[in-house]
């Protein structure tokens, strides 16, 4: 069975990469790709008192988020959402099982809070006032995918419009020796039912495929294979190329999601 | 949306180890609430503690699984032939055919917990035995549960706090409506841990007395644990009159505060009134509410207020966390398990602990079980982040 949306918005961050028409120039190998630091923007959408509490996962998906909805030209507030991330705020949890090792265990409650992994998805909905439902994944590495197929059933089911925003970032030691996520990456698509004068393509999908896409470019290569969130590379090269082709991106340890993209011309 | 059934459904908490000793509890208004003793947790606050947990073996090909949030999931598939009934299921439809969706909302985090006590005194690092992927991360609930059951369908964790298990039924039916599976094992699991015992203390919301949801004197929650399953397949042919049916899912968001309902329950009244159009039912046709009645003032008082404003002040409701405690992110789905137990048993159950029921609450709380003909049940979870989902369920015949 197959699953289709047309995008209609890009957003995307990463180390070296900073935003989508910076990533789309990369992608097409029209500039080389650089690795450094990802820079996370302040979450200015959120109000004073919400943007201090805030940590790197929820900068990084409100912003991707963001450049998603603004390049789609929609208004967030009217987009239902699905997030999904491996992981969630890493130097939140440090501090937390930090507290907790330690004989007082004084736990901050806004640590505390901000530990659901549906953190991002509670700001971002505080942040636009959407208040149509809104859905926070986790598939370990198959994040990605487990977002893109919900989303992309979302679309097809419900025939609603839908943000799709996936981020990883990294842990600091100890746990980052047992979960090395390199830095912080994000991408965020808006996704329709039905074809707009501003749709860019119509994606397909569907369980399964041979044969995983791995990125030719070493740095691009090591970040797919290193942050969950990055194994959406291969499908925003192909959205970047413009071209009739199809992808075969990397879910669970033992499944794979094909997906064709037709670009909107 | 098209009605799913419930093919076989199970849940374990503090009130019973399976339906049948669930059932029971439920008859004699039972508690499972005590005193807090867990780990070393050093807190004035009773807590639903599954017995046996430490007790229970996975199997050994599943070893670096092991932690108590596995242990429980496991000890949950063992009950009401659960495990036999998914693999039924699986061999008849295919394992590339049976999803897998289950919300958690700390999944094995003790582990992290008990490994940052032992750190290495001179490098800090971790200890080599601990694993991040198996134990740690939320997805490795749902990836138990598949290995366990060897499926091969499409699989991932809801992890919106204490909404997951809820949302997991929408995430369910999307994908099997849309034709990419033919059932799903959906079902939520949380274990204790200190993490949330000492976080919803540090947010004051933990009582000291067993929680008392909708009374007067109402001081906030006390935190439980459970696994609950529930296999949906389409409906086939035949149904019959006992069989539960999955009617309506409806899910909203507050857009409001990060730890605090909408003090009018205004999301909590979409999420309601959205399970009710999904399923294309009036609120007259809802015979009793699961409330998510936390027992913390403010969660009920605008829960309340959104009942009343969808259902009118007649509607039989109750929480049933006076009994199980608040299972966090297994609550959804011990919820719908405890909704179609009272489907299938004609019991209405009881807000157990409350003494006096807050007379500014408006909803028709109930203290006392009541034996009634349900045809169908509506069940609340609300979470963190604003997070809002209900369940309609409902009788075949």
């Amino acid at each position: 069975m197959i699953v289709q949306a047309f995008v209609a918005g890009i957003g995307v961050l990463g180390p070296g990469l900073a935003g989508w028409a910076e990533t789309r120039s990369v992608l097409r190998g029209e500039r080389p790709y650089a690795c450094a630091p990802t820079v996370l923007p302040a979450p200015t959408l959120l109000p004073a008192a919400e943007r201090r509490r805030t940590g790197r996962v929820v900068k990084l998906a409100l912003a991707v988020a963001a450049q998603a909805t603004a390049h789609a030209a929609v208004e967030p507030a009217q987009l239902r959402s699905v997030f999904s991330a491996s992981g969630g705020d890493g130097e939140n949890c440090h501090e937390l099982c930090q507290s907790l090792a330690a004989p007082a265990r004084e736990v901050s409650p806004t640590r505390f809070s901000n530990s659901v992994h549906n953190a991002p998805a509670g700001y971002w909905s505080i942040a636009t006032g959407a208040t149509a439902p809104s859905t926070v994944l986790c598939a370990f590495d198959g994040s990605f995918c487990a977002g893109l197929l919900e989303a992309m059933v979302q679309v097809s089911v419900d025939e609603e419009r839908i943000l799709l925003v996936v981020y990883d970032a990294q842990y600091p030691e100890p746990m980052r020796a047992k979960r090395p996520v390199p830095d912080a990456f994000g991408a965020a698509l808006v996704l329709t039912p039905a074809r707009q004068p501003s749709s860019l393509a119509r994606l397909r999908a569907s369980i399964g495929g041979e044969s995983i896409e791995r990125l030719a470019q070493p740095g691009l290569e090591a970040l797919r294979s290193a942050n969950p969130a990055a194994r959406a590379l291969p499908l925003l090269r192909r959205l970047a190329l413009a071209r009739s082709d199809r992808t075969v991106l990397e879910y669970l340890e033992d499944s794979s999601v094909t997906v064709q993209v037709e670009p909107c011309a | 949306m098209k009605p799913l059934v419930l093919k076989a459904f199970t849940a374990t908490s503090c009130i019973g180890r399976g339906l049948g000793q669930t059932l029971e509890s439920l008859h004699a208004e039972r508690s499972g609430l005590s005193r807090c003793r867990f780990e070393t947790a050093d807190l004035d606050t009773h807590v639903g503690e599954v017995a046996g947990v430490d007790a229970q073996e996975l199997p050994a090909r599943l070893g670096r699984f092991d932690c108590r949030n596995n242990r429980l999931a496991e000890l949950g598939l063992q009950q009401d032939g659960f495990a036999a009934a998914v693999e039924e299921a699986a061999s008849r439809l295919g394992t590339k055919r049976v999803g897998v969706f289950l919300g958690t909302s700390t999944a094995g985090i003790l582990q992290t917990e008990l490994a940052y006590r032992r750190r290495d005194p001179e490098s800090g690092a971790l200890p080599e035995s601990f694993d991040y992927a198996a134990t740690h991360n939320p997805f490795s609930a749902a990836d138990y549960v598949r290995r366990r059951l060897r499926l091969e369908g499409p699989a991932a964790v809801v992890s919106c706090a204490c909404a997951s298990s809820a949302k997991v039924f929408g995430a369910a039916r999307r994908m099997i409506e849309a034709g990419l599976i033919d059932a799903a094992l959906v079902g939520g699991i949380d274990s204790l841990c200190l993490t949330t015992l000492y976080g919803f203390h540090s947010l004051q919301l933990c009582s000291t007395s067993p929680c008392r949801p909708f009374d007067a004197a109402r001081d906030g929650i006390s935190i439980g644990e459970a696994a609950a399953f529930v296999l949906l397949e389409r409906v086939g042919g035949r149904v019959c009159g006992d069989d539960v049916l999955l009617l309506g899912v409806g899910e909203s968001n507050d857009a409001y505060h990060m730890s605090a309902p909408h003090p009018e329950g205004q999301g909590a009244r979409r999420a309601m009134e959205a399970a009710l159009r999904d399923a294309g039912l009036e609120p007259a046709a809802i015979d009793y509410i699961n409330l998510h009645g936390t027992g913390t003032p403010s969660n009920d008082r605008s829960e309340s207020q959104a009942v009343t404003g969808v259902f009118g002040a007649l509607t039989p409701c109750s929480s049933t966390k006076g009994a199980t405690g608040h299972t966090l992110g297994a609550a959804g789905a011990l919820e719908a398990v405890i909704s179609a137990l009272a489907l299938r048993h004609a019991l209405v159950p009881a807000g157990v602990n409350t003494l006096h029921v807050d007379e500014t609450l408006t909803a028709h709380y109930l203290k006392h079980r009541r034996s009634a003909p349900l045809a169908r049940v509506l069940s609340n979870s609300f979470g963190f982040g604003g997070t809002n989902c209900s369940l309609i369920l409902g009788r075949a015949g």
